[in-house]
């Protein structure tokens, strides 16, 4: 319950907090909105000896759409659920953002903390992937873009460089034909997802032309389910299609087991989601 | 008011609770919130492995830093007793190993405290803790009671050969083998009743003071029954007189059984205060209350039922490895025994029946009380084999279970396995109520149409009976229990006519302070506002064995009744003589003594009150005060019963369950006060649902608690209950004047079965004739896809 | 040590505390408000929920240094001039409390609840509160209760 000692900082800017950064090194860590983290040093399974807490750089909030969307880092769960333009413009991210945590996680946690930490069982990672998602990071060398693809590498591990801070994420807000969506299987006690499914599709004249799915929760990282994608795209988006492209979800991904799902069972949950994600992203661009 | 002027009675009445100001504003007292001039904090070090010799415990870091007053280990404290073994089970030998206040060479589950780090606040206590470097070496670990006492098994004590705490049986095995033998019908099923953490939403802890000018301590505890620890922390553990401790329950952040129990932290806290000369505090971390305060259930069960073809139940033979974790916890071997075998045929005449129980050691948390206790393992056991029988011989569940119930004239009645008689009872009126709101004819239909279009649907039903009010003293005596299990009350009159009660039950969320003080303005005829009630301090109130089993309005309660009638006949006696009346010829009514027939020459119990504190003129021999006790041992115990009906739908293509209605009609007596009953049924009823859907203790083979926070074990949240439709009938207990039974354990002793009855009637189309809680999505889905 | 000033419920105050010190230990140890409670180590059960600029977080999973300058409001300063929040009274009038821990954290996180959602349906009510647990009530009356309390405060801005 009681984190080990630390030396705190609160930057205001971000020039300022990359600098901390680049002094303290490995024994700093950034603190967001601090609900992976606090929880992680009060059971003392992090201890950080050095503490930048960003809350304070406001550079780092808000929420911008018009063609594009773009989130700053630091922006809360709460800001981005009740942000009407945005739900409009990526109905995924609003269906994800509503089932994160409860209004307490959400009135703290960050979309740019939750992206660094990768958590497996994170929602966002899912949405991000399936918007095609580029993630805007800062550090010594200046900014850079990562794409969302790129950018999950491994159970809890980022294209992350070492120094370098997520600043905000940007992708494409849907128009005419485009539609997504997300599906959870919520943890019983701990509300991540055992399996969440993010969808997006294009329909063209009644068919399927563009379609991007990503499966969190699952496997040790979030992923693209490429064999979905490309059995989906060129039919008619039925339901029928829908059910043959989503018993392709899970294929070559590996799988986590553990009391509440086995490997096999998320496994054939990925293929639920996936198809129940899908046949709303398509409603929804119909 | 004349005499005729009836009082409008509150028995009966919904009042709002008069506990809740200080809750719903922010100023309860709890354990935590109590801080005392001088204070030392405690953080333990507790063993990271389930089983292991302690090689050497090395605080040479911890003593170094600043701000630490001392580290204490178990041979440190080798002055004080082990926890007392207080209810070992009936007729057998028991081989109880209680706890140390810290262990001593070995440790024998995940949590185990090595050492005790005491500081000057907690945040350096657990800094210190993680300095405190222990030298372990590990030995194998088991956690499964069956595999606990096979051959070869890691031996957990040398003083419990084979793990084993126990073997008991009750009933009769060659009548039960004899029915099995010849029945037409037998089914056979292994049920296992998981492990549960109880999860009081405030975790235990411990407060010491010790004065060493009189040797006497004061301790702030999260309990149940302050009297109890009273009495065993001192004759027991430190072998002082009774008289040398204080124990004081603030407000207690709910129980559910876990805080019945004498705990380590009681006794280490005593020790370290009186050692240290300042008071100590140690509250447990959700985490280390989940690692080492008690869990429950954990029952591993092989049933068989037998009956006939027209839906009789001939026989029920039960064999059962009850779980005991590491240590025997303070009444741990009544529970699988006396308040399980003993009730196991529940609700129906079954002629012959025959339960076998093994009690073994594990490298995992103490199991003891968990609300209910005992009788959900029972009733869930019962009702899932009746279930399980009526689909073999494919007849209606609901009609089972009629062709099968105790009568109404069958009452006082006795079930053959050892149990006082069932008091009282009417068991279809309750059925059939329950059915009738749930629409059951119309269900079925409506049911077998959804099928059709692939949804499923399915309803459970669950008829129980418990055992409250456990009592009288003499039998539990020959029950093992170490104690009596009487309670009492005073109740004083001051000279302002206001009444104080003060009593030895220990309330915590079940709302008896309101309870209480309307029985007694009704029976004093005095008002509500006059009456208060005080509990929880050993100082100023009489010995009571606490609040659990749902006892204290039938036995509390009544104890409280009993001082008020002695009360009434003293005011009798003085208003005679102030009155110059005979006093056969007063009558006391509504708060007023008069004489019979002239109802204006009369007092108050306000003013009989003043006339016996002032005692200017009292009848020859009458002590002044109207200030009377009672101690009430009950003749019998009472058995609330009950049918619960719920509907559920089970996705079948990932296995989730929505439970779509839950209705329980419930009869406890009398109700004193009926949004309070309800209250206790809509609390029980989401634990016992918890069960059957969510909540299950895990641990790896190598003792490791897998369900160890509130991240992996699964407490339902508001949006993972359903609402809850109650409603009651009445039938009214005969052993006791109030006529009430108990409300606080029903709706958990009821529900885990109900739920479990609809999934699986849900799932008939599937050939699904049983499943294991909790009935997680992948279960339901593995039985539907037969994986 | 770091120097903080914050205001409780309208009481300004300065303290100094180490960096590490969460904000719930602050408002019980430093500050005696010891309405707030702990039930948690890993931030589910809700018992610590405060509002810190007039919105509802888990104090246990905040630092006390995060909170220099904010205004916080607790259960103690829920209530106004002796007159209950109508929460509070709908606590006390369905039953919404049994042993009463959860309940600060529980009436905290309703009334952030209902500034956002002033008529929630049961649903949402059932979903609002999902960052706290009860272990007593089976939630039914704390369901109760935050209907009683949307249904006063609507009723008493019609009046406005």
């Amino acid at each position: 319950m009681i984190p080990a000692p630390f030396d705190y900082y609160a930057p205001t800017s971000l020039a300022e907090a990359l600098t901390l950064l680049q002094r303290h090194g490995d024994d700093a860590k950034i603190l967001a909105g601090g609900h992976s983290l606090l929880p992680a040093m009060k059971l003392r399974l992090a201890s950080p000896s050095v503490l930048i807490d960003i809350n304070k750089v406001d550079e780092l909030r808000g929420i911008k759409v018009n063609g594009t969307v773009e989130i700053g880092a630091m922006t809360t769960w709460s800001a981005i659920e009740h942000h009407a333009a945005l739900a409009k413009a990526c109905p995924a991210m609003a269906d994800a953002v509503g089932l994160i945590g409860d209004i307490q996680v959400r009135n703290r946690g960050t979309i740019g903390g939750s992206l660094a930490h990768a958590d497996p069982a994170a929602d966002m990672p899912a949405v991000v992937l399936a918007v095609d998602a580029q993630i805007h990071v800062e550090g010594p060398n200046g900014p850079r873009a990562i794409a969302a693809a790129d950018f999950f590498t491994d159970m809890l591990s980022t294209a992350l460089e070492p120094g370098e801070i997520i600043t905000s994420i940007t992708f494409n807000s849907h128009g005419a034909g485009e539609g997504s969506a997300y599906a959870k299987f919520p943890h019983p006690a701990s509300r991540y997802a055992i399996v969440g499914a993010a969808a997006y599709v294009k329909l063209e004249n009644g068919q399927v032309t563009a379609c991007r799915v990503a499966i969190t929760g699952a496997g040790p990282k979030a992923e693209r389910q490429p064999a979905v994608e490309q059995a989906l795209i060129g039919t008619d988006g039925s339901a029928d299609a829908v059910a043959a492209a989503a018993a392709h979800a899970g294929e070559g991904m590996d799988m986590l087991g553990d009391i509440h799902a086995s490997e096999e069972y998320r496994r054939a949950m990925c293929k639920v989601y996936a198809k129940r994600a899908l046949l709303k992203a398509i409603e929804r661009a119909r | 008011m004349t005499a005729t002027e009836m009082k409008e009675r509150l028995v009966g009445r919904a009042l709002k609770r008069r506990e809740d100001p200080k809750l719903i504003t922010g100023h309860g007292n709890y354990l935590d919130d109590i801080k005392l001039p001088g204070m030392l904090h405690i953080a333990l070090v507790r063993s990271p492995h389930a089983h292991a010799k302690i090689v050497s415990i090395d605080a040479s870091k911890a003593l170094a830093m600043p701000g630490v007053v001392a580290v204490f280990t178990g041979k440190d404290m080798l002055d004080i007793n082990p926890m007392p073994a207080a209810w070992q089970a009936a007729g057998v030998k028991n081989y109880p190993v209680p706890p140390r206040a810290l262990a001593v060479d070995k440790v024998a589950l995940v949590g185990d405290p090595v050492a005790m780090v005491v500081a000057e606040n907690r945040y350096i206590a657990r800094d210190a803790a993680d300095a405190v470097e222990v030298e372990y070496e590990p030995l194998p670990a088991v956690v499964d009671a069956r595999k606990a006492v096979e051959p070869g098994a890691p031996q957990i004590h040398e003083a419990a050969p084979n793990n084993i705490v126990f073997e008991w049986e009750c009933g009769n095995k060659a009548a039960a083998d004899a029915a099995i033998a010849s029945a037409e019908v037998v089914v056979k099923e292994e049920i296992i009743n998981q492990r549960l953490i109880p999860t009081p939403m405030e975790t235990r802890g411990s407060i010491a003071r010790y004065d060493a000018t009189t040797g006497e301590w004061t301790v702030w505890m999260t309990s149940q029954a302050p009297h109890v620890h009273r009495l065993l922390l001192t004759a027991f553990v430190f072998g002082v007189p009774e008289t040398k401790l204080r124990c004081i329950a603030p407000n207690v952040g709910g129980g559910f059984g876990q805080k019945i129990f004498c705990y380590n932290d009681m006794a280490f806290t005593m020790w370290a205060a009186r050692k240290l000369g300042r008071p100590v505090k140690f509250v447990e971390d959700r985490s280390e209350n989940y690692k080492y305060s008690t869990h429950g259930r954990d029952h591993i069960t092989e049933a068989e039922l037998a009956g006939t073809r027209d839906g009789k139940i001939t026989g029920l033979r039960v064999k059962t490895w009850a779980n005991i974790g590491a240590y025997f916890s303070t009444v741990a071997a009544g529970i699988p025994t006396t308040l399980y075998g003993r009730i196991i045929t529940g609700v129906y005449k079954i002629p012959a029946a025959y339960v076998h129980v093994t009690g073994a050691y594990t490298n995992t948390a103490m199991v003891d009380a968990y609300r209910g206790a005992g009788r959900p393992e029972a009733s869930y056991l019962i009702e899932r084999m009746v279930d399980r029988f009526a689909a073999e011989i494919g007849m209606d569940p609901a009609e089972v279970r009629r062709k099968n119930y105790i009568q109404p004239e069958d009452f006082p009645y006795d079930n053959g396995l050892g149990l006082l008689p069932y008091d009282s009872g009417n068991y279809e009126p309750a059925l059939n109520k329950a059915l009738e709101i749930a629409g059951y004819a119309e269900f079925r239909k409506q049911q077998a149409e959804l099928r059709k279009q692939g949804r499923y649907l399915g309803i459970g039903i669950s008829s129980y009976v418990e055992i409250c009010g456990i009592a009288p003293s003499a039998w539990m005596g020959g029950q093992g229990w170490g104690a009596g299990l009487w309670e009492s009350a005073n109740v004083r009159v001051h000279l302002t006519g206001k009444v104080v009660v003060t009593t030895g039950s220990l309330p915590h969320g079940q709302g008896l302070e309101t309870t209480f003080a309307q029985i007694v303005a009704d029976e004093l005829g005095v008002p509500y506002e006059d009456v208060e009630v005080q509990w929880g301090d050993t100082q100023g109130t009489p010995f009571g064995y606490g609040t659990y089993g749902s006892r204290s309005l039938a036995v509390g309660g009544v104890a409280i009744k009993r001082s008020v009638d002695k009360i009434k006949e003293k005011a009798r006696k003085l208003a005679a003589h102030l009155l110059e009346a005979n006093e056969a010829d007063i009558v006391f009514e509504n708060g007023r003594a008069y004489v019979k027939g002239s109802p204006d020459k009369g007092k108050t119990i306000g003013e009989l009150a003043a006339a016996a504190a002032v005692a200017y003129n009292l009848p020859p021999g009458m002590e002044p005060f109207l200030d009377e006790t009672s101690y009430y041992d009950p003749p019998n115990c009472t058995f609330p019963f009950g049918t619960h009906v719920c509907i559920v739908e089970v996705d079948p293509e990932t296995g989730h369950v929505k439970l779509l209605r839950y209705i329980a009609v419930d009869d406890c007596g009398n109700q004193i006060n009926p949004l309070i009953v309800e209250g206790q049924i809509h609390g029980g009823i989401a634990q016992g649902l918890a069960q059957a859907l969510y909540e299950g203790a895990v641990y790896n083979e190598d003792g490791q608690l897998l369900t160890g926070t509130l991240m992996d074990y699964a407490v339902p949240t508001a949006a993972m209950v359903p609402h809850i439709e109650t409603d009651h009938t009445v039938t009214p207990s005969p052993v006791n004047p109030l006529g009430v039974k108990g409300a606080g354990e029903a709706g958990t002793i009821a529900s885990a079965q109900c739920v479990m009855n609809a999934i699986i009637d849900a799932l008939a189309p599937f050939g699904v004739k049983h499943l294991q809680m909790p009935a997680t999505p992948e279960r339901i889905w593995r039985a539907i896809h037969g994986k | 040590m770091t120097t903080i000033t914050v205001t409780v419920n309208g009481v300004r105050y300065t303290s100094d505390v180490e960096p590490r010190l969460l904000l719930v230990h602050y408002l019980r140890e430093h500050l005696n408000l010891t309405g707030t409670h702990i039930g948690c180590d890993t931030s589910q059960c809700g018992a610590c929920v405060v509002h810190i600029n007039g919105v509802s977080v888990k104090s246990c999973t905040m630092l006390a240094v995060q909170c220099d300058g904010a205004e916080i409001t607790t259960i103690e300063g829920l209530a106004h001039n002796g007159q209950l929040h109508p929460l509070q009274e709908g606590f006390w009038e369905k039953h919404g409390l049994q042993c009463g821990f959860c309940t600060p954290g529980m009436i905290m996180a309703a009334a952030d609840l209902l500034k956002r959602n002033p008529n929630p349906t049961e649903e949402e009510i059932r979903h609002g509160l999902e960052g706290n647990l009860c272990r007593c009530t089976g939630y039914e009356n704390i369901v109760r209760a935050v209907r009683y309390a949307a249904e006063k405060m609507a009723a008493a801005q019609a009046a406005d």
